[in-house]
């Protein structure tokens, strides 16, 4: 184990310092929202001092206009956000994929029928569907996390069919059916591995882009609800200390586009490192 | 030729590097050759030899991450290992051209054929846009393309390979260069559309009294073509003399084992007396295939009887490999009947049994694409013993070994390596002794000698004809080359448009065939003597 943990290291040594800068930003950033309550100095709902009292060293980034702690409320927005970003995204990877595979696997009218089920909802702009069944059913982290995996699949579907349609026209995809493999085999023995790397650049991208979705959800107030901490809500609801002359409410959205980039080079870079992997 | 006439290309202690883990090594050493025009060299090796990268070098040109280390290559007084990129580019297609193996992977797909054509001329001011089509209608019609006047029009898919082959000699031509390098050109093509090719090629360089630089693996294809011959293996330069004198006596040992492939055939013993006890273990009876409206394979009937090799033959679009999708069950018939020795087999390998489908095996042509590449050695061996035998791990071990050993690998070195890390000729082994490990009767080989080199075909061929012997197989071979025939088949059958021209025992129809195809399709097979061509054009002519 040892072996293998110093050989990350040194690829990592032998990275750029924009890719150990992200990989740094991406460990902290998770740090805080796995570790949250046990850094944060108050609680995240709290009300431990007046409003809008000013940074100090009781109150690292000041509060807000109930009195909460920002960075209390800024780690366990990390929580809040990142994770249901995270399940969000995985889910969507795991309707997308398996629907994506199968079609292709099964062929005929079942591909015919999904294709043409998800051509309609990728039709519909995102964020349009997404308000749109968050009135209905209402704002809850269950359908927010629903909402995304349904919209995101979409796109997990198309690049997940795309990839395995390379892959299933191979011979050795053939020679497995000829040889009489299960349908099961078939897909996690012979053509899953190698739509591994496409799906992989796909969740990096998709992630980022559920986590900004996630923002703008909570910017518009339909994303996660009060009084639970998330860095788009906490952007909206500080926006008005611009005005005085205060950078807190650019934090959070510091924190959004740190995360964000963060995640785009590190994928990148996992990639050239892989594809790299492949030419030795 | 005359004496005193300066040389067109001179290449002197030619070393091109190429630079692998942060090392440079040499990837051909100490090359040095001259060519006047009117002259073509004939440049034979295996593929790795550094044939083409001679090539390229006449262009200026080396393949990324690979460096021209010291020599010098002078192209009509210009020498390019030292020339500027402009002053390559320069060069390129009005001295020097280049006609590569693959037209169809040359030409870009997006464009019409006679936009590329002109490119050239009109990009360096040559020629006036009329004046330049006028010229490739000209070129065109010269070179024997259909509808000369029309054809430019076309996109390359609406071309045949041997037109868009055709069409690529007449993009190299266009500039009138001093220089032709052939790579390969007639390798993609069967044997009679190469017959009209090579013809062409000698008529162009003759016409346009240039020099040539012609690459091929195929000795037969050079004998033809080339005034000398140089062998090259693993970068170095093996032997060089005039073609007779190599043909006839070649000096260099690997010059020699290049040749015997040749002459297989006299290498085996007799086929085995056949086993008429037993029931053939295929039987086809009137079998028809259909794509859409056309008729891929009509009314076949023939039989491979138990231990026997059956080859079954044809130019590309015969229908040949239909056939093996038919038996394999991987294309629908929609008449007649596939009789293994058990009985009668489903068309559709969805419904035969896994006995039915065990007995059967396919060997495909590319094995890199046959085999998973993320898989390791040991998994791609261990997946049809799980699913045949539910073998035990410990069993599992063994046997695999067992087959790596029959198929010349050593499972120290081989059992964890993926196929990326292997050579083609070791792919093919691998994929050997996966069709093994289900114990089958029947191997379906589809084409899979002819992406490999001469010597690793043979090798190949070898290990199939033990293997046969020692486990009683049988083989269907579906092969455009008459060479591999004649060294494995037992019987051949001969397939033209889908339906089978003659069917019979391999010296009867290789020594004296009945149909007119198949007699076109031996007498255009290239011999290796160097008159062959000669002869034959002469013969067609007079026919």
């Amino acid at each position: 184990m040892t072996k293998a943990m110093i050989q990350i290291f040194q690829t990592v040594g032998r990275a750029t310092l924009g890719v150990q800068i992200s990989l740094l930003m991406l460990l902290m950033l998770c740090g805080m929202a796995i570790f949250g309550p046990l850094v944060s100095p108050y609680g995240e709902t709290k009300i431990v001092g007046s409003a809008y009292a000013q940074w100090s060293s009781e109150f690292v980034l000041g509060t807000d206009a109930i009195g909460r702690d920002i960075l209390s409320r800024l780690i366990y927005g990390a929580r809040n956000t990142i994770g249901i970003a995270f399940i969000g995204t995985t889910l969507a990877f795991l309707i997308g994929t398996a629907l994506g595979v199968s079609s292709v696997l099964a062929g005929g009218w079942v591909d015919q029928l999904l294709g043409r089920i998800f051509d309609m909802l990728i039709a519909i702009p995102q964020l349009i569907m997404a308000l749109l069944v968050l009135a209905i059913v209402g704002t809850s982290v269950e359908t927010l996390i629903g909402v995304i995996a349904v919209v995101d699949s979409t796109r997990v579907y198309r690049v997940a069919r795309a990839a395995t349609l390379s892959v299933a026209v191979q011979d050795f995809v053939e020679s497995a059916r000829v040889r009489g493999e299960s349908m099961r085999t078939i897909l996690f023995g012979e053509v899953l591995p190698n739509v591994t790397l496409p799906l992989f650049t796909e969740f990096g991208v998709r992630f980022s882009s559920v986590f900004l979705f996630i923002s703008s959800l909570s910017f518009l107030g339909l994303g996660v609800q009060p009084p639970f901490a998330d860095w788009g809500s906490m952007v909206k609801e500080y926006a008005p200390l611009l005005a005085f002359g205060k950078i807190t409410p650019l934090i959070p959205a510091v924190t959004i586009a740190a995360l964000t980039i963060s995640v785009n080079v590190v994928v990148d870079w996992a990639l050239r490192l892989h594809t790299a992997g492949f030419g030795r | 030729m005359n004496a005193t006439e300066p040389s067109v290309l001179t290449i002197s202690n030619l070393t091109v590097e190429a630079q692998s883990q942060g090392a440079w090594s040499p990837i051909v050493r100490d090359v040095s050759f001259s060519l006047k025009r009117g002259e073509v060299l004939g440049v034979v090796g295996e593929s790795g030899a550094g044939k083409s990268t001679v090539g390229f070098s006449t262009l200026g040109f080396v393949a990324d991450g690979c460096r021209i280390a010291s020599g010098s290559v002078i192209v009509d007084g210009t020498d390019l290992a030292t020339a500027s990129d402009a002053v390559c580019r320069q060069m390129r297609s009005t001295k020097v051209a280049y006609v590569a193996q693959s037209a169809a992977t040359a030409f870009n797909p997006a464009h019409r054929l006679i936009d590329q054509q002109i490119e050239i001329m009109v990009g360096r001011g040559l020629l006036s846009q009329q004046e330049a089509r006028r010229e490739a209608v000209s070129i065109y019609s010269r070179l024997g393309l259909p509808s000369p006047q029309t054809i430019g029009e076309r996109y390359p898919h609406q071309l045949s390979g041997g037109q868009l082959q055709r069409a690529m000699i007449a993009m190299a031509i266009a500039a009138r260069p001093v220089l032709i390098v052939f790579d390969e050109p007639t390798t993609a093509l069967d044997v009679t559309t190469q017959i009209g090719v090579l013809k062409l090629i000698r008529e162009v360089i003759t016409e346009h009294n240039a020099a040539a630089l012609y690459i091929s693996h195929d000795l037969a294809v050079v004998a033809q073509m080339a005034h000398r011959i140089m062998v090259m293996r693993e970068g170095n330069v093996v032997e060089e003399g005039d073609t007779r004198q190599i043909m006839g006596a070649p000096r260099h040992e690997y010059t020699r084992s290049l040749w015997s492939f040749r002459n297989l055939r006299k290498q085996y013993e007799p086929p085995l007396a056949e086993d008429t006890t037993r029931r053939p273990v295929l039987k086809l009876n009137d079998v028809s295939a259909q794509y859409g409206p056309v008729m891929a394979v009509d009314k076949a009937s023939f039989e491979v009887g138990a231990g026997q090799v059956v080859a079954v033959v044809g130019e590309s679009g015969s229908g040949k490999s239909t056939l093996a999708r038919v038996v394999a069950g991987l294309k629908n018939t929609c008449h007649g009947g596939i009789i293994s020795d058990s009985g009668e087999l489903p068309d559709d390998y969805r419904r035969r049994s896994m006995k039915q489908l065990r007995e059967f095996q396919i060997i495909y042509q590319f094995a890199d694409t046959a085999l998973n590449p993320r898989h390791t050695v040991r998994r791609i061996l261990e997946a049809p013993l799980k699913l045949y035998f539910q073998m035990s791990r410990r069993a599992r071990v063994e046997r695999i070994s067992e087959l790596m050993t029959l198929v010349n690998l050593d499972p120290g070195i081989y059992l964890g390596r993926r196929p990326g890390e292997l050579s083609g000729g070791q792919m093919q082994r691998v994929a050997i002794a996966r069709a093994l490990a289900a114990d089958p009767k029947l191997i379906i080989c589809d084409e899979i000698t002819s992406s490999l080199d001469q010597l690793i075909a043979a090798e190949i061929i070898a290990l199939l004809r033990r293997l046969q012997r020692e486990k009683h197989l049988s083989y269907i071979f579906i092969t455009h080359d008459l060479g591999v025939v004649s060294a494995v088949a037992d019987r051949v059958v001969v397939m033209q448009n889908g339906i089978i021209e003659e069917t019979g025992n391999c010296e009867t129809v290789l020594d004296a065939p009945t149909s007119d195809y198949t007699r076109r399709l031996l007498a255009a097979v290239p011999q290796m003597d160097p008159d062959w061509l000669t002869a034959t054009l002469a013969q067609r002519r007079t026919a």
